[in-house]
């Protein structure tokens, strides 16, 4: 389906990344979970990737603007996002999909995917159509008047990737979204991450190091809340190629340079 | 546009002549898309076998809208409850609902001992307020937070459902009870507001608790025991109440970035 483009969408930006962050500090709860990460996140799709506990949720948090950090600089799509004046304005180009997808049951998928565009401040004349667009790009239109208490896992996850992607968004997080998927979804998800990263800055953290490889364009690996290594997926099979521990060059890849990290601190 | 379609332009249009260019064709649809009269001298210049294509096109489309799947129905009701209130917060206005009720009741059968609707209503919204603005009871509190119309429009939406469920019945406790409703609804709302404004900077829930617990033991509980109706629920304390409703109101619209971002 093809949609109207305002003058504004094709506006130059006037920003060099839309996600800029240097010596971020983000707590989650008392402990100092993202410590001091300098990263720079240009168009295209993002992998995050990093053990359990490295700060990849707790991130994703303070780039969605849920979570204030505690120290450092964080500029979103050109604006300081550590300043509550401008967050308004700039949640309104934002697109998060949390680890932990909450939701209300008795609503139906449209109603939900609705309710997110009307609180994200869409025109109001613009929310059925794109209500209807987002739901049909994540293959749930057969269930679109189903109650979300009646879905599967994976069409719930399906419904949240619906509700992150409904405004268009100039930046979208993504925590874990394949969790749940089946693997014909996973494949008809990573063609979808590939449409939306020709245009807007992607973030996907996830585990699953193929998943990275076949629909990234950039890989960002993260432990203990600092960067590790920033590269192209090509270069992480490189590393692969030449030790480390797993079944593909892409994990071993991830493993070596993780070990490494490791050693070296 | 007063100038209509030249007839060349128009007959290669219709054509589809690669003479005509981007442009041309461009300036020709949109003169039509506002033009009936050209509309008709395109019909006109149409060859028989598109006139049947298009026929059979009409066709379909009647046939479409006939079997096909019927339009949305458009749920006004539901759609407004969803914008202005939280299904959590149901049971927790049943049980505040129940105990004005026996609030009333008692006052009824006992009215020489300090009546507790007066007690309880400064707290009676409170309760609904902690539960509409929680990160625990509010599954979706993760995705909400991080969209534009979070902070205190989502926040006052939800706090007017609740003053609206509360109020009523305390009006109509009141009421028989023969009270002044100064007495009951000034305390209430000074409480509201004094929970939205200590909330943007320790949480509602948190706000809406300590408020009620200091309430609850400070004031009601003393006069419970003592038997004796407190000055600050008499009617000489009105004006205080008004001034601090009043002023918790503005504090907390001056103070609506606080609720930005869940605490």
């Amino acid at each position: 389906m093809v949609r109207m483009v305002s003058a504004t969408e094709l506006k130059p930006t006037t920003y060099a990344w839309p996600v800029e962050t240097t010596e971020l500090r983000v707590k989650a709860g008392r402990h100092l979970a993202v410590n001091g990460l300098d990263l720079q996140l240009g168009t295209g799709v993002h992998g995050l990737l990093g053990p359990n506990g490295a700060g990849k949720t707790t991130l994703m948090r303070a780039l969605s603007t849920v979570h204030r950090p505690s120290g450092g600089q964080l500029r979103l799509l050109g604006e300081d996002a550590t300043s509550s004046r401008v967050l308004r304005p700039l949640r309104r180009r934002l697109g998060y999909l949390p680890q932990h997808f909450g939701f209300y049951p008795r609503f139906t998928v449209r109603e939900y995917v609705e309710y997110m565009a009307w609180l994200r401040e869409m025109p109001k004349a613009a929310i059925p159509g794109a209500v209807q667009r987002a739901v049909e790009r994540v293959g749930l239109t057969a269930r679109a008047d189903s109650r979300l208490k009646a879905l599967s896992g994976g069409m719930l996850r399906r419904v949240g990737i619906a509700q992150a992607i409904v405004n268009d968004p100039d930046l979208l997080l993504l925590d874990e979204p394949t969790v749940g998927l089946d693997p014909e979804q996973r494949v008809e998800f990573r063609t979808l991450l590939r449409e939306l990263g020709t245009d807007s800055c992607v973030v996907v953290s996830t585990h699953l190091v193929e998943d990275v490889v076949a629909a990234c364009t950039d890989v960002v690996l993260v432990d203990e809340g600092k960067l590790v290594w920033q590269g192209l997926p090509a270069a992480l099979i490189q590393i692969g190629e030449q030790g480390g521990t797993g079944d593909s060059p892409a994990e071993r890849g991830y493993t070596s340079l993780l070990s490494s990290h490791r050693s070296a601190s | 546009m007063t100038d209509h379609i030249p007839a060349a332009s128009l007959a290669a249009y219709t054509a589809g002549d690669p003479g005509l260019d981007d442009a041309g064709v461009w300036a020709v649809e949109v003169h039509l898309e506002n033009c009936a009269e050209c509309r008709a001298r395109l019909a006109e210049l149409a060859s028989p076998p598109l006139l049947t294509l298009l026929d059979d096109v009409q066709v379909m489309i009647d046939r479409g809208v006939r079997n096909g799947p019927e339009p949305v129905r458009r749920r006004t009701w539901r759609r407004l409850a969803h914008r202005w209130a939280v299904w959590s917060v149901v049971p927790w206005l049943a049980l505040v609902l129940s105990t004005v009720l026996a609030a009333f009741l008692l006052d009824r059968e006992f009215p020489q001992r300090p009546s507790l609707v007066l007690l309880l209503a400064p707290v009676a919204p409170l309760a609904g307020l902690a539960i509409a603005w929680s990160r625990r009871s509010d599954p979706a509190w993760e995705i909400t937070t991080g969209t534009a119309r979070a902070g205190l429009e989502l926040l006052l939406r939800r706090t007017v459902v609740v003053l609206a469920t509360v109020l009523p019945p305390l009006a109509a406790a009141g009421w028989l009870l023969d009270m002044s409703p100064a007495l009951w609804l000034l305390p209430s709302l000074a409480f509201t507001a004094a929970s939205l404004l200590l909330g943007g900077l320790i949480g509602v829930a948190r706000a809406a608790t300590l408020l009620s617990a200091g309430w609850l033991l400070a004031v009601a509980l003393p006069a419970i025991l003592t038997a004796n109706l407190p000055v600050v629920v008499r009617p000489s304390s009105l004006p205080v109440w008004a001034a601090a409703t009043l002023i918790g109101a503005v504090l907390a619209v001056a103070r609506a970035g606080d609720h930005r971002r869940f605490n």
